[in-house]
């Protein structure tokens, strides 16, 4: 008994503060479905980590109570989607940040998304960017790393 | 029985602005409906991803069409839209209206009804002042490969599609020459947002033998086959909501009394809303039946759901 609460101890990486364990998985930047874009304009177009964080969370915020999509995060793990969306956006940008959660197909198995499901999800981020002040350009640019990511987002 | 069915469509400067004013208040219909009964599921596509409608009816830009699927359906729904069109030349006026649905995101069948006013060139042909020539178009257009927004941005939305023009004045397309008064064009469309650049990039291959759109109609003196021609389009996305570029389109030239040139234009499109897109554009239409540098303004007005 006391050996195998030990196996799990192991197996299971301590969980951060106020989230769900989760299923063992192997870390690694390349679960963030895209390559960080080159040098620090896209970083500084984006406010810097400072920035990147009032996007998500606006951008998670509004997605919640979007009559649209909302209903898709109830039950989810939000205070881990907060911080593993920041820091995959941060990887994305070429922050000087990790990205420790699952990849793109993991994470949104089972969640039944449809391409509608997307796009709102898509334009709640271009208001989240856009009351950030990101320029067009780059909330396209940046859009252009989640698009290559929507056969593993969307499922049905 | 063809003089009577002129009498009844023909299409005057003033009813082109009806049909306009008959567009907005549809429009204003449209919007108007009590959106939050729907909220939400209804629809499902970004902004300016569904395209306007071309002139002939089929998704597209102003004068090409591309590889988008009308209306603002993803592959769960199935949407539609409608339009008017206006484009003003030296000599000549041109209305064009219609329909189209878009099923899944896949299939697109649309209609567009075609009328030129010849105006003073019309009395120069013999054919009459202001005599109006007409035409319909059927179209059906199929998406095969890939997504105008997602996924790879090596791979393009690629559409095949055909369009079948009924020209509906076979008398007059006799006495330019022109060897049939109806033909189906044939093509096959690729069209990307390169999100990375903001820029838009598409190119239509059509296999036609249409004399200015088949408003003179089909093959003729010089060409009877169909022959290919070549569309594209280049757009800057300047916001959600406003995109700007120009067209291209190449033409067959079959009529030996009068030639035809390429078409260019330089447009704006403005979604005024998820519901309404307005275009207008610069146009360059070339020489059209003997009358030189038709030039003018396009005004196209579109709502889809």
């Amino acid at each position: 008994m006391l050996l195998l609460a030990l196996f799990l101890l192991i197996q299971t990486a301590p969980a951060p503060t106020g989230e769900d364990p989760v299923a063992p998985y192997a870390v690694s930047d390349t679960n963030a479905g895209g390559s960080r874009f080159k040098g620090v304009a896209m970083l500084e177009a984006f406010h810097g980590v400072a920035g990147i964080d009032r996007i998500v969370d606006d951008l998670v915020t509004t997605s919640q109570g979007d009559p649209r999509i909302g209903d898709i995060f109830k039950g989810q793990d939000m205070i881990r989607l907060r911080r593993t969306l920041k820091e995959q956006f941060c990887v994305l940008l070429n922050g000087s940040c990790h990205y420790t959660g699952r990849d793109m197909a993991t994470a949104h198995k089972n969640l039944g998304i449809q391409a509608k499901d997307m796009n709102a999800l898509v334009e709640n981020l271009q208001a989240a960017m856009r009351h950030e002040g990101v320029t067009f350009p780059a909330q396209n640019a940046f859009l252009a790393k989640l698009a290559v990511m929507k056969p593993n987002v969307v499922t049905r | 029985m063809v003089s009577m069915g002129c009498q009844m469509i023909r299409i005057s400067p003033s009813t082109v602005a009806g049909y306009i004013a008959k567009a907005v208040v549809a429009t204003a219909v449209v919007t108007a409906t009590p959106t939050e009964a729907h909220e939400g599921r209804a629809g499902g596509k970004l902004m300016l991803t569904n395209g306007v409608s071309s002139i002939e009816g089929s998704s597209g830009g102003g004068i090409s069409t591309w590889a988008v699927i009308a209306g603002n359906e993803t592959v769960d729904g199935i949407g539609g839209s409608a339009h008017v069109s206006a484009i003003l030349l030296p000599d000549y006026r041109w209305e064009s209206h219609g329909a189209a649905i878009g099923i899944r995101d896949r299939l697109e069948l649309s209609y567009a009804r075609q009328n030129l006013d010849t105006r003073d060139v019309g009395e120069k042909l013999g054919i009459g002042r202001g005599y109006t020539l007409n035409q319909d178009v059927f179209g059906a257009k199929l998406r095969v490969a890939g997504d105008a927004i997602y996924g790879s941005a090596y791979l393009p939305q690629i559409a095949i599609g055909v369009q079948y023009k009924h020209n509906l004045d076979p008398q007059i397309v006799a006495a330019v020459g022109g060897r049939h008064a109806s033909g189906t064009d044939i093509y096959v469309a690729a069209t990307k947002l390169l999100l990375r650049q903001s820029i838009l990039l598409g190119t239509t291959i059509r296999y036609t033998k249409a004399n200015q759109n088949g408003l003179l109609g089909f093959g003729g003196d010089r060409g009877a086959n169909r022959t290919i021609q070549v569309e594209g389009t280049l757009g800057y996305q300047i916001s959600r909501q406003l995109i700007v570029g120009g067209e291209y389109r190449s033409k067959p030239d079959n009529l030996g009394f009068a030639k035809e040139n390429e078409w260019k234009t330089a447009y704006a499109a403005y979604a005024i809303n998820k519901n309404v897109t307005a275009t207008a554009a610069y146009v360059d239409l070339g020489s059209i039946a003997t009358a030189e540098r038709q030039r003018g303004g396009f005004l196209s007005l579109q709502t889809a759901f």
